[in-house]
């Protein structure tokens, strides 16, 4: 014998192997590492490694004009640019006391639902992939890429759209955006509902997910569970409700909570939230006002003044958070985000104790994380 | 004239139609594996409203060609941590059962490399156990701890489903009261065993979906958590051989259970050796009905896998045998054992409603709960 698999490592009692899952995996939803400690088919003990994308986004944040900050803010969670475009402008709105026209507002909440539909769909797809069916993926991607086919009408890129601007917009929405819309919802909503009644009661989906690594309140609450995570515990806490923001407040809309805390209960409530998202839609649509979607402000680069602020609005992973300090200059003297993904992930210890090795990716799939924005 | 090899004591022209045939079968085989492929893909695509291949010729049939080419033109990687004898030998080892098991497959009453006689049955299932070796040796050659744990689940979960196989073919030997497929087939004449027998079928489909690692059994190559157990550190040519072996496995699971309960070649227009169109259409609907799962179901966990296979699968293979033997024993009508293999089947169905892992009295349970929670935020 030449080689024996290296690894093979006695902790005490019984007989452990290490493995090592990731970056290089196709199940860890990027270039998230997670070392396991396995007793045959049984996880023992994990230890979670993280930074293989820190790129440095905070401080790099520090070095530019505010206005340019946004388009790092899209490489943050790129599965949701458009809510992270939001909770950035909306901090340094907040900071230099604009108001948003109301048009722009608007806009702002068709496209931030959009992009809470499109970031769910990939969710369910990667979720279907990592218990092992693809079909569903084939769905929800379907369903993802014409809602970023309308992002592209809109800001002229499928994703890192760069659109939203402090105290407005870009621009105005295309001419014929109503139109596009009105085609896209039905579509969106079938897809929605085809992905939801091939996977959800799929009894062996509800075999693989109902169950396993099911979180208690209090944990969710001790580890900053925020978002979809936390509602699956059963709390209903919603930014969009608990703490309006926007225009949000207008709206008539539910807070799909589960029951166990579970990675089914995790999935139930991503799918009812996109069909919740749906009715924001369509009372937005309607509701949408005409008028100018710039500030006062104008093209004039924004100069908040000397002082601090924190914003926190719902992403499609949780709650983001964004504490920004200015010293009056026109670049942030300091940026901290409070990224959802990344207190989601904290709780992965706990939840993989005693799961089988099958159960880590479905675990780590039902957080929903995006290493952009775990790692910054 | 015969060679002077005291053990192989065949003439030449023997010897040159044992050749021929061989050659006969890979060519075939091969082309069978190419359609496979093909069909899976454009399959799959229909089932997610996608077109599958449309580039390589026309409808994409020159597709499964450029797949093997560039298979076969890839760079052979071999690890420099693996053994590298087991990690060559491997592939053989699985590959070449899967051969070996066609030998004595008839397509129709004739058109047989060489029937074994009252070997048949027994050669076949002897055969079909071999590959699990070199899927286990795959796993551990590699000196790959993802590779190890797929040959490790490949070798609990193939022995674990090979019970249910045996039994299943033990119960049809009996009622052909024969081991040669010819006469398992011609019995089946007036009308297929799947009519008195359906128990049979479903246990014998399932395991053998499982035997062959398709969804929603494919546990050992589950690419989302082991990412191609076995075949992790393969590549290029080596990595093409295990796949061939799993279509050919794929296609001899869909051919017996065609052969041993939809009545083989028998049906009705057809003659001689025309029958095999009969064949070919009966093995290639239950391909379809094979890859008509794979686009539907998630994949099962290994502890489910396993509690499925020996507190459903096993108990149920020897209820199956006690019916046959109680049907054969008091020369009972037939419909007798179809009601007994119904009876059977609709007990363990109810029995998995009620309680096994609890998957569908939980999906009307959950779906209850959440109805219910849905009505009352929505007032």
């Amino acid at each position: 014998m030449t080689n024996i698999p290296t690894g093979v490592v006695a902790r005490g009692e019984p007989m452990e192997m290490l493995l090592n899952m990731g970056p290089q995996h196709p199940s860890t939803h990027g270039v998230f590492r997670m070392v396991l400690w396995v007793d045959g088919e049984k996880v023992t003990d994990v230890e979670p490694h993280i930074g293989y994308l820190h790129r440095g986004s905070e401080k790099l944040c520090e070095g530019e004009q505010f206005h340019q900050v946004i388009t790092l803010f899209d490489r943050m969670d790129y599965l949701a640019n458009f809510n992270n475009e939001l909770v950035y402008c909306a901090a340094v709105e907040k900071l230099m006391g604009l108001t948003v026209p109301e048009r722009a507002e608007y806009v702002r909440v068709i496209l931030c639902e959009l992009n809470r539909i499109a970031s769910h769909l990939l969710f369910v797809a990667t979720m279907g992939l990592d218990a092992g069916a693809m079909t569903p993926s084939m769905i929800c991607f379907r369903g993802r890429e014409r809602v970023q086919s309308l992002f592209e009408a809109v800001s002229g890129a499928r994703m890192m759209h760069n659109y939203f601007r402090i105290g407005g917009l870009k621009e105005d929405l295309p001419d014929n955006f109503e139109e596009m819309v009105g085609e896209l919802m039905p579509l969106l909503q079938a897809d929605i509902e085809e992905a939801d009644k091939l996977l959800t009661f799929n009894e062996i989906f509800l075999a693989r997910l109902k169950g396993v690594a099911a979180i208690s309140v209090e944990d969710a609450l001790d580890f900053g569970l925020t978002g979809p995570c936390l509602r699956a515990c059963g709390v209903d806490y919603d930014l969009r409700k608990a703490d309006p923001y926007s225009v949000y407040e207008r709206f008539e809309f539910n807070v799909p909570t589960g029951l166990d805390g579970d990675c089914w209960d995790r999935h139930f409530v991503r799918v009812q939230e996109m069909y919740e998202s749906m009715k924001i839609l369509e009372q937005a649509l309607k509701q949408m006002p005409k008028g100018n979607v710039t500030s006062s402000l104008g093209r004039r680069l924004p100069r908040p003044p000397k002082g601090e602020v924190y914003v926190r609005t719902e992403n499609p992973r949780g709650e983001i958070g964004v504490y920004l300090v200015c010293d009056g200059t026109d670049k942030p003297y300091r940026l901290k985000v409070r990224p959802p993904s990344f207190c989601n992930l904290s709780a992965i210890k706990h939840l993989l104790k005693d799961t089988w090795i099958a159960d880590t990716v479905v675990v780590l799939g039902s957080l929903d994380i995006v290493l952009g924005e775990v790692d910054r | 004239m015969s060679l002077p090899i005291p053990l192989l004591s065949v003439n030449l022209i023997t010897l040159f139609w044992i050749v021929a045939g061989l050659l006969a079968m890979f060519t075939a085989l091969s082309v069978v594996v190419l359609s496979l492929t093909w069909l899976e893909r454009k399959l799959l695509g229909r089932l997610q409203r996608r077109l599958g291949p449309t580039r390589t010729g026309p409808m994409g049939l020159m597709q499964p060609i450029a797949d093997a080419l560039k298979l076969i033109l890839k760079e052979d990687i071999v690890p420099t941590s693996s053994e590298k004898a087991i990690f060559w030998i491997a592939p053989v080892l699985v590959v070449v059962p899967a051969f070996m098991i066609w030998v004595t497959i008839p397509g129709t009453g004739n058109l047989v490399l060489k029937n074994l006689g009252d070997l048949g049955l027994f050669y076949i299932i002897a055969f079909s156990v071999v590959g699990i070796l070199g899927l286990v040796l795959a796993g551990w050659g590699s000196a790959n701890k993802y590779g190890t744990l797929g040959g490790l689940r490949a070798a609990a979960q193939l022995i674990s489903y090979e019970i249910p196989v045996i039994m299943v073919v033990i119960a049809v030997a009996m009622l052909a009261q024969s081991l040669n497929m010819v006469e398992i087939v011609e019995k089946q004449s007036s009308y297929p065993y799947v009519l008195v027998f359906p128990l049979g079928l479903v246990i014998f489909f399932i395991a053998g979906l499982a035997e062959v690692g398709r969804t929603p059994f494919d546990i050992y190559f589950a690419e989302s958590e082991i990412v191609g157990g076995p075949f992790v550190e393969y590549s290029g040519a080596h990595w093409s051989v295990f796949f061939l072996a799993e279509y050919i496995n794929t296609f001899a699971v869909a051919a017996l259970t065609v052969l041993l309960f939809l009545g083989g070649w028998s049906g009705p227009f057809l003659t001689g050796n025309w029958e095999i169109i009969w064949f070919l259409a009966k093995v290639y609907a239950v391909i379809l009905v094979i890859f008509w799962i794979r686009g539907t179901f998630p994949r099962l966990r290994i502890d489910q896998l396993m509690a499925f296979a020996w507190k459903v699968m096993v108990p149920l293979s020897f209820y199956a045998i006690v019916i046959t033997a109680v049907y054969l024993f008091y020369g009972l009508p037939p419909w007798t054992l179809t009601l007994m293999s119904l009876a059977g089947l609709a007990v363990v169905g109810y029995a998995i409603y009620r309680r096994f892992a609890g998957p569908a009295s939980q999906a009307a349970q959950v779906r209850a709960r959440y109805l219910a929670l849905q009505s009352r935020s929505g007032q």
